[in-house]
């Protein structure tokens, strides 16, 4: 018998975060935005942070963005993320404004320039959840 | 309207108390507090029962404290175990006692998380950015300072200072949890957390707790010590960017101009005439951004600025102390508005500034604040 492996923490998906989550799993990269002032931000919000509206969309972006930070962990704060030490994780601000943590793909420590252009790739988990990363662009 | 400037020294600690820092398993935040109170309590002289005030930070529940310590006051506050809540807790005790809401105010911090091993990072709740394996404040701060040195050249030297200057401070502080000096070196040598930040970078997690008891300027008078008044104030939030916990991609640097300008403008003072400065270090980047947002040096020229022991006792601007959280004492900034108030009494003995009149507390965080002690 094998011993479970605890999982790696999963998103919190409900009515507000659930459409950034099936656009993932169908392999685009999407914002929130409000389709009364044109404001768009993520994380999702019940109501639009600048006109309060409730009526707002997951859009499609364009997965391009620039790499404004990046860390290295060597430190595993789940045992599910022990066998991955060290791992990087950025941050992005996207071309059309919203600021996206994620990991970068692809990449050694002293490859990685802050400002360098950055794509989006799709990592499949499982049939569920796919995870936005990024990768440098050339 | 009135404006908040009214306050200037019209608010005074009166007395302050503390327990021992360490690892104490044997008694509970109910207990540390109550020991920090008392200590307090006779600090000041006060008749126990006349504190008809009650601010709690930290502690499990207002209630259960007031009924250990005997009290009923008339104005009761709970506060949230955040790091960033003594600057925001003193500044509603004073303005609470401004109004009249109360005569006497008790302040009561307790941590306990030593014994009772809190982590930071890997929450059960699920964050945001959990999924990515981004967890724990730490993690932001790194964020940031790399941030910093792409931006303006900042090395891990320049920022082993701050951590070296505030060990050099523990050293001469008896309280304190740490004990043993350490070098730029040893800083640069240390195991990483999360790169670009080691292990000296972090602070403390120790037991202990801090009570700091307020009144009015006259009431204050009749009263053990010579008063130490609150004589500027300063806070803005960060929250519209907050989904990255502990996280300013611009390093909190126009909260902390807005915080600057506005308790320099209502304490009549500058910069410059800052005699020590009691800066939140839950990590050691974060003392940095706030000597640039304060206009200690301009934005990107803190690294320069710290070199050469500038924080050190007898630097340009002494800085923590006592050693602050990373090396004195996890009290999340408690203990270092207390050891404010002991520089302008004069009773830091080996680490004591000479002739402190102008003392600052501040905060870089989602909610900065800022505190001008001087003494009444």
């Amino acid at each position: 018998m094998q011993t479970a492996i605890a999982a790696k923490p999963r998103p919190k998906i409900d009515n507000v975060s659930r459409g950034f989550w099936d656009n993932a799993r169908a392999g685009k990269l999407s914002i929130q935005a409000c389709r009364a002032c044109g404001h768009s931000h993520f994380p999702g919000s019940p109501v639009c942070p600048k006109c309060l509206s409730e009526d707002q969309v997951w859009a499609e972006v364009s997965g391009k963005g620039k790499l404004l930070s990046w860390v290295r962990f060597h430190r595993a704060y789940w045992d599910s993320f022990r066998d991955d030490l060290p791992y990087i994780v950025c941050l992005v601000g996207l071309d059309e404004g919203p600021l996206l943590v994620s990991n970068l793909v692809g990449v050694e420590p002293e490859q990685i320039t802050i400002g360098a252009a950055v794509e989006v790739v799709f990592e499949k988990v499982d049939d569920e959840l796919t995870l936005p990363k990024f990768r440098i662009c050339d | 309207m009135n404006s908040f400037h009214a306050l200037k020294d019209r608010i005074a600690i009166v007395g302050v108390g503390n327990t021992p820092y360490g690892n104490f398993p044997e008694i509970d935040d109910y207990g540390l507090g109550a020991r920090a109170f008392r200590n307090a309590v006779e600090d000041c002289g006060i008749e126990k029962d006349k504190i008809d005030g009650l601010l709690v930070c930290r502690v499990p529940q207002y209630a259960r404290m007031g009924e250990i310590l005997g009290l009923n006051p008339r104005w009761t506050i709970q506060m949230p175990p955040h790091g960033r809540m003594s600057g925001m807790a003193i500044i509603e005790a004073a303005a609470a006692l401004e109004a009249g809401l109360c005569d006497y105010a008790a302040l009561i911090y307790a941590n306990i998380g030593r014994s009772r091993r809190v982590n930071y990072g890997g929450e059960e709740s699920p964050g945001v950015w959990d999924p990515w394996g981004f967890t724990s404040p730490g993690a932001a701060h790194a964020m940031m300072f790399q941030r910093h040195s792409a931006l303006y050249g900042t090395t891990t030297r320049q920022l082993a200072e701050v951590s070296v200057a505030f060990r050099h401070h523990a050293c001469l502080n008896p309280a304190a949890v740490m004990k043993q000096p350490i070098t730029i070196d040893d800083h640069e040598a240390a195991r990483p957390i999360t790169e670009p930040l080691r292990l000296l970078d972090y602070c403390l997690i120790n037991d202990g707790a801090v009570c700091i008891i307020m009144t009015t300027k006259e009431r204050a008078r009749d009263l053990k010590k010579k008063p130490v008044m609150i004589s500027g104030i300063g806070a803005r939030e960060a929250y519209t960017t907050s989904s990255i916990g502990n996280f300013d991609l611009n390093f909190w640097y126009d909260e902390m101009r807005d915080v600057a300008s506005q308790a320099y403008g209502m304490a009549g003072v500058g910069p410059s005439d800052v005699d020590a400065l009691m800066c939140y270090d839950n990590f050691s980047p974060t003392v940095l951004f706030s000597l640039e947002g304060l206009g200690f040096c301009k934005q990107g020229e803190s690294g320069s600025f710290v070199e050469g022991g500038t924080l050190k006792l007898g630097g340009k601007l002494p800085t923590n102390t006592d050693g602050g959280h990373l090396s004195n004492s996890y009290m999340q900034g408690w203990a270092l508005n207390i050891e404010a108030v002991r520089q302008i009494r004069g009773e830091c003995e080996a680490r004591q500034v000479k002739n402190a009149q102008v003392v600052q507390y501040c905060g870089a965080t989602p909610c900065s604040r800022s505190i001008i002690y001087t003494p009444g």
